[in-house]
């Protein structure tokens, strides 16, 4: 914490007011802001919880809104998860482990690489999907709708956080334990894959579970490679056809509701759901940065 | 390590595999027509591809966003870099970056269902329709403000003490402080924050494709349903749209055009983040 240097000097009554002025609009701002989380999460709860029924957890989608549930979205999301997660640890923490420990920063490719992962933090998510519909779905690989393509879809969207989250952790192992290593005459081999990365495992699985709690939420691509909203079964394999959570509250947001069947209850139950996942999701991240947070 | 090559490979596909269909899109529409054209109907007889509603339907929301974003984001960080004692900075901080954890549908879902009717009904009347540029607007706008709020912040934390201490050493408030030193010797990561809220805002689906409707709207009346790039996409892509079709291609056509202008203004962000970074460590 760097900025709490106060005034030397006593300045003026009027400079003073301004200064408490300020202050309280600043509050107000952030006030404001936290307020609208608070209504949200309010009227989720509202909304949801009458819902959120064992019922809900076990039932198949069904025209009948009172009869409908997510089972098959669930078991879609956990499956995307999966798959979301054998892809993104290998590959980022491959990309860390080269960009911390190899790579020659004055070399004009590796900037190009700093460079395209920071960007690719920042491409839209629904660009994304377009790939996935290009390449994965259709096109080169023509996988189809299918389990395999979503979750790569959803890995090659969260790649970068690994990345990210996966280099500060390895950064944060101190040169000492490298050069120790080596001094006992480990290659540099030997050195990441028995001290360095050991040592990181915390940081990175952090950064794993922070990505896959962006994964779960993401909608729009999921929407352009054409993942089903009506499907009423659980997904057997890779090559499955599939839908998941959030595509199924979208799909319940957006059918039209009428007298007999309200499909807006079911989606904000849905919504709960989601929610406490994430939640659940979270909260491991920070008790593991806690638990395992070494300190050199 | 091939791994590192993966992130390359991805925006090389990326772009491949925009390029391709968009070029083949060029060969049906004329790319005049495409870019200065002022209706959007690609999906109907006899159609037109003017795009430019679209653009300008996103250009309305993200601004109604960046008009909600940055004066909350501003004033967080600079709440959070040179007020908030470090206690109260535990808990603040973390609750604002909740804001950006919430899955966006949900945002959707609260802008449609709670914000339009609710609030806006409320204050505005029922000329608002329920599916409008306005409510999406302003709830992408608070979905960003963790964006602007942290990289403003680390580049106000950035900052050297003795700046600060030189301009109390003057006989400055602190007020004067924050405003005279403080944010200009951090405005380029201010700069970055803002820009890069403004791309978030530009890419954004979920809430305008819930929210804001999809009917193209040549004017600038937000109490009206709007369609952004982003919407057109997503809504076009649900319908299992056949390969080669001119509605498939359309889809690469204004997805390109939706990552040309991200990229623009991430690389712009990145820029300026560098800098900042230069100058202070």
């Amino acid at each position: 914490m760097s900025a709490h240097a106060q005034p030397v000097g006593t300045p003026s009554a009027k400079n003073r007011a301004k200064d408490r002025g300020f202050v309280i609009g600043l509050l107000l701002c952030v006030g404001v802001s936290i307020l609208l989380l608070g209504v949200l999460l309010v009227d989720i709860v509202a909304d949801g919880a009458g819902n959120l029924t064992w019922n809900f957890i076990t039932s198949f989608s069904s025209i009948n809104a009172d009869q409908s549930g997510i089972q098959a979205a669930f078991w879609g999301t956990i499956w995307l998860m999966g798959v979301c997660a054998l892809f993104i640890v290998p590959v980022g923490v491959a990309t860390a482990v080269y960009l911390e420990e190899y790579a020659d920063e004055t070399r004009w490719y590796n900037r190009f690489i700093e460079l395209n992962i920071q960007n690719l933090a920042a491409v839209p998510s629904i660009v994304y999907g377009i790939l996935g519909l290009a390449f994965l779905v259709r096109g080169p690989l023509s996988l189809g709708p299918v389990i395999l393509a979503g979750g790569l879809t959803l890995g090659l969207l969260v790649l970068p956080v690994v990345i990210v989250a996966s280099r500060e952790a390895i950064r944060a192992v101190p040169p000492s334990i490298r050069e120790g290593s080596m001094a006992l005459g480990a290659t540099q081999w030997q050195t990441i894959w028995r001290q360095v990365l050991p040592a990181s495992i915390p940081g990175i699985a952090t950064g794993v579970i922070l990505a896959l709690a962006r994964a779960i939420g993401e909608t729009a691509p999921l929407i352009v490679i054409g993942a089903a909203t009506f499907i009423a079964f659980n997904p057997e394999g890779l090559d499955s056809a599939f839908t998941a959570m959030p595509i199924q509250i979208f799909d319940w947001i957006t059918r039209p509701s009428n007298d007999v069947n309200d499909y807006r209850p079911l989606a904000a139950a849905g919504i709960l759901l989601l929610m406490i996942m994430l939640l659940v999701m979270n909260s491991v991240a920070i008790w593991l940065r806690n638990r395992y947070e070494q300190k050199w | 390590m091939l791994a590192a090559f993966i992130s390359v490979l991805t925006t090389t596909l990326i772009v491949i595999s925009l390029i391709e269909e968009t070029i083949s899109f060029f060969g049906e529409v004329g790319i005049g027509d495409y870019l200065f054209g002022t209706e959007w109907a690609p999906l109907f007889e006899p159609a037109s591809f003017g795009v430019l509603p679209l653009v300008l339907g996103t250009l309305v929301v993200s601004a109604v966003a960046m008009l909600v974003a940055v004066p909350l984001g501003l004033a967080a960080a600079i709440y959070l870099a040179e007020y908030a004692r470090p206690a109260v900075r535990k808990i603040i901080k973390p609750t604002l970056e909740v804001l950006a954890g919430v899955p966006t549908i949900v945002f959707g879902y609260f802008a449609l269902t709670f914000f339009t009717p609710e609030i806006l009904r409320a204050i505005l009347g029922s000329d608002v329709a329920i599916f409008n540029g306005l409510s999406a607007g302003i709830i992408i706008g608070f979905l960003i403000v963790p964006t602007v709020a942290s990289i403003s912040e680390d580049s106000m934390t950035a900052v050297p003490q003795s700046l600060r201490e030189g301009s109390f050493g003057l006989g400055a408030s602190k007020l004067q402080t924050t405003m005279r030193v403080v944010f200009p010797a951090a405005l380029s990561g201010i700069v970055a924050s803002v820009v890069l809220g403004f791309s978030r805002a530009v890419g954004e689906t979920m809430v305008v494709v819930i929210a804001a409707g999809l009917s193209p709207q040549w004017g600038v009346n937000v109490l009206q349903p709007m369609e952004t790039m982003t919407a057109f996409i997503a809504s076009t892509a649900k319908g299992d749209i056949a390969t080669g079709t001119i509605a498939y291609k359309t889809i690469f056509a204004v997805g390109t055009t939706l990552f040309v202008i991200t990229l623009i203004m991430n690389l712009i962000s990145i820029r300026f983040v560098r800098k900042y970074r230069q100058v202070y460590e």
